[in-house]
């Protein structure tokens, strides 16, 4: 008989204040003075409940890189930073380009129990841009993929985009684009802009990112066909972006939380850990994507979670790889740097973070509202909570943190996946009772 | 000074301080014995993970007229080439005892991070990052102009209202860099000629004027005209045609020395790509500074390890 919860007297996203009881596989009753009968209570007293959060653009790293993060690592991860399901980018090895490779993923994050691991399929082999991978075996396989990218490479091929759009309205899948010009990002290592110049670092014009997303935008609109963007980075994308939207075209973009909160100049030590792609970028930019994510412009928060070994960091900034683990730090970056200044309140967080991100990729049993009924995925976190980011506050297997030695408010204090918490009291449960809860929540 | 890594961070002070050095250096370069002895017994490395003969032989120069011990590391052919890392690298030196690393490398912004990393305690001194900065150049090229305008009163002087123009391929130069920031740290006025695709796209905050044309340069009757060697790559990657066409508009051809003032430095950071950038009438006239140029090379870099060696550690 799998435990029962009952969180007694959260703050739900609309400000009421409420107990909710998780039992029997959904959210059986949701009310004040609840009974606890039978459940295990958590006090949820001055926390705020939301959805279990969606990220939609994660790197687990297996199969292939498993020094990196594994789906075990990665999910503890996720469920660390409240995170219940993620979306898991095709770049490993082999590539997520077969209906074998996704079942994998699918069943090993089934297995380790710590989220809902939806692996996302490669448009093209062996993400290397010259033919479709089987986008349809992938839709029809049991991990029922919708969303398509081959994130890290750009599908620049003006001709197979158009072909990936249409191909995927057979099963409404969506492609999922990382708009980076190749040609026009050749070697490049950073922003380009004032900054790039003076650090003599090749330059990362904004134009790449935005040029892509406009072909890709009137592709979506000829075809009629879904358009995700990926980290959306520059205010040129945003206003792109917008224009596409009032034009009707179904297009959705996401942020990264680093870009939300981080600005190029932290590039001036050539500390290597706030090398990324896409790269850090201006102030103005970051108030730019601020303002458009509070608008709707851009949709949703996606973490970009993108694990590295040390050696990869540690070393001079043109031999160091692009990335950030993100998933554990996501909900405190976001809290500073759009709810704290009132850009966002809690019920676009659970927008951004939870229900469209589950929208786009269209996975069942998540991004629903907290109610009678709904899927048991919950994150309660602290709002007064405030912590210096460093080591121990990241459950992966890497430590590539942008925020380490920087202090970020809010804590996430218990998540509930299946209706059964991955983390209670600010830890992540350890994995055998964790994989066992997942085989019970299954039975 | 704990490390030389940019002429960015230099205050006109600590500029003025090692190129009067400097000129005490060169002034022992006129003995008949060279030889100091004043780092006996420390040891310099010099790491270089890109091929340049004149840096390293000028350095070794430098540190052995010190008396320092030279142990010369070469990225080519040894292990650094297979794939070890700085970090590695790094922290053999600091297990053999290296006091002073002279780094070359082809990643800007290597020697911050050397310096700053922990892995070995040692004095690092740029001697080029990338396309970021080469600093003794730039001290080299300070130390030349000084000493051509004030002669034999250059110490304790800067290089006030001296206007110097520096020509060619400013966005991959670490050379144009470093002399930007310390030129016009010295008071001199900095103008930057070259064609719009081998500038960096904004250059607001930089303390220098900038234009297209050489010719209109050349008229303005600069007080220096430095010449940057142009990489013949650089056409295959589309930043100018071909190198005919980067000539006759960019290069400093015998018809634009003509327009020079008599008493116009003309500068060259070497190797010459003669006929290309620079005539050899120019580059070989009494006016040029080249071979000056390659001789304080050593006087300044000696400023630099002596500076670097002889302060307090740990500041």
């Amino acid at each position: 008989m799998a435990e029962s919860y009952l969180i007694r007297g959260a703050s739900l996203a609309d400000g009421t204040t409420s107990d909710i009881l998780l039992d029997g596989g959904i959210i059986a009753e949701v009310g004040t003075g609840l009974s606890a009968a039978g459940a295990r209570v958590v006090d949820a007293d001055g926390l705020i409940a939301l959805p279990g959060l969606v990220d939609l653009h994660t790197h687990l790293r297996e199969p292939g890189y498993e020094q990196s993060e594994t789906i075990l690592t990665g999910t503890r991860a996720a469920a660390a930073g409240g995170f219940t399901a993620v979306f898991a980018m095709a770049n490993t090895a082999p590539v997520a380009d077969t209906a074998g490779v996704v079942e994998q993923e699918l069943a090993l994050g089934d297995a380790a129990g710590y989220a809902t691991v939806q692996p996302i399929g490669a448009v093209t082999v062996g993400l290397q841009g010259e033919r479709l991978a089987e986008l349809g075996a992938m839709a029809r396989s049991r991990a029922n993929v919708r969303v398509f990218s081959d994130d890290g490479f750009c599908v620049s091929d003006a001709l197979l985009m158009r072909r990936a759009l249409e191909y995927v309205k057979a099963f409404d899948g969506v492609i999922a684009q990382h708009a980076q010009d190749p040609r026009l990002t050749q070697g490049a290592q950073m922003n380009e802009g004032a900054l790039s110049g003076e650090l003599g670092l090749a330059g990362w014009p904004a134009v790449a990112e935005e040029a892509i997303i406009a072909r890709d935008v009137l592709l979506a609109e000829h075809v009629g066909s879904r358009l995700h963007i990926c980290h959306v980075s520059t205010a040129g994308s945003v206003d792109v972006i917008r224009w596409a939207k009032a034009r009707g075209i179904q297009v959705t973009a996401e942020v990264t939380p680093h870009h939300l909160l981080l600005t190029e100049d932290l590039i001036s030590g050539y500390d290597a850990r706030f090398k990324v792609n896409p790269p850090l970028r201006r102030r103005e930019d970051v108030e730019a994507v601020r303002a458009a994510l509070a608008d709707g412009t851009i949709d949703i928060v996606a973490t970009d979670h993108a694990p590295h070994p040390s050696e990869s960091k540690e070393c001079e900034w043109d031999a160091a790889a692009n990335g950030m683990v993100g998933l554990e730090s996501a909900l405190s970056v976001v809290h500073a740097s759009v709810v704290e200044n009132g850009l966002l309140d809690w019920t676009d967080v659970s927008r951004v973070l939870s229900q469209t991100p589950a929208r786009i990729g269209r996975i069942r049993g998540h991004g629903e509202a907290i109610a009678v009924g709904a899927a048991p995925e919950i994150v309660l976190y602290d709002p007064s909570a405030s912590r210096s980011w460093g080591t121990a506050d990241l459950a992966g297997r890497s430590v590539n943190s942008p925020y380490l030695g920087r202090t970020l408010p809010g804590r996430v204090v218990a998540t509930f996946h299946h209706g059964y918490a991955t983390v209670l009291d600010g830890a992540v449960l350890e994995t055998a009772e964790i994989a066992a809860a997942a085989r019970e929540a299954r039975a | 000074m704990r490390h030389l890594l940019s002429t960015r961070d230099l205050s006109r002070d600590e500029a003025i301080e090692l190129l009067d050095i400097a000129e005490d250096m060169a002034d022992v370069q006129l003995r008949e014995v060279k030889k100091l002895p004043t780092l006996r017994g420390r040891t310099v490395v010099n790491l270089f993970f890109e091929d340049s003969t004149r840096t390293k032989v000028s350095f070794e120069a430098a540190a052995k007229r010190l008396s320092a011990d030279v142990i010369s590391f070469s990225a080519k052919g040894s292990s650094v080439s297979k794939g070890e890392s700085l970090k590695d690298t790094a922290q053999t030196l600091a297990a053999i005892g290296a006091d002073a690393v002279v780094i070359r490398h082809g990643s800007s912004g290597a020697p911050l991070v050397l310096a700053q990393s922990g892995w070995i305690d040692a004095g690092v001194l740029n001697a080029g990052d990338g396309t970021h900065e080469h600093p003794t150049q730039a001290l080299l090229d300070a130390f030349t102009l000084r000493r051509r305008i004030h002669g034999s009163a250059s110490r304790g002087r800067g290089l006030d209202g001296v206007r110097v123009t520096i020509v060619g391929d400013i966005l991959h130069s670490r050379v144009a860099r470093s002399n930007v920031w310390l030129l016009s740290t010295l008071g001199a006025e900095v103008n930057l000629v070259a064609p719009p695709t081998l500038l960096p796209v904004d250059l607001a905050n930089w303390p220098v004027s900038v234009g297209y044309d050489l010719d209109d340069a050349i008229d303005a009757q600069p007080d220096a005209v430095m010449m940057l060697r142009i990489q013949l790559e650089r056409m295959h990657a589309a930043f100018f045609p071909n190198s005919r066409e980067y000539s006759r508009a960019w290069g400093l051809d015998d018809e634009r020395f003509a327009r020079l003032r008599a008493d116009s430095i003309v500068m060259h950071p070497g190797p010459m790509n003669r006929g290309l950038e620079i005539s050899s009438r120019a580059a070989d006239s009494p006016q040029s500074s080249v071979l000056e140029q390659v001789a304080n090379g050593v006087s300044v870099r000696m400023a630099a390890l002596y500076l670097l060696l002889s302060g307090e550690k740990g500041e």
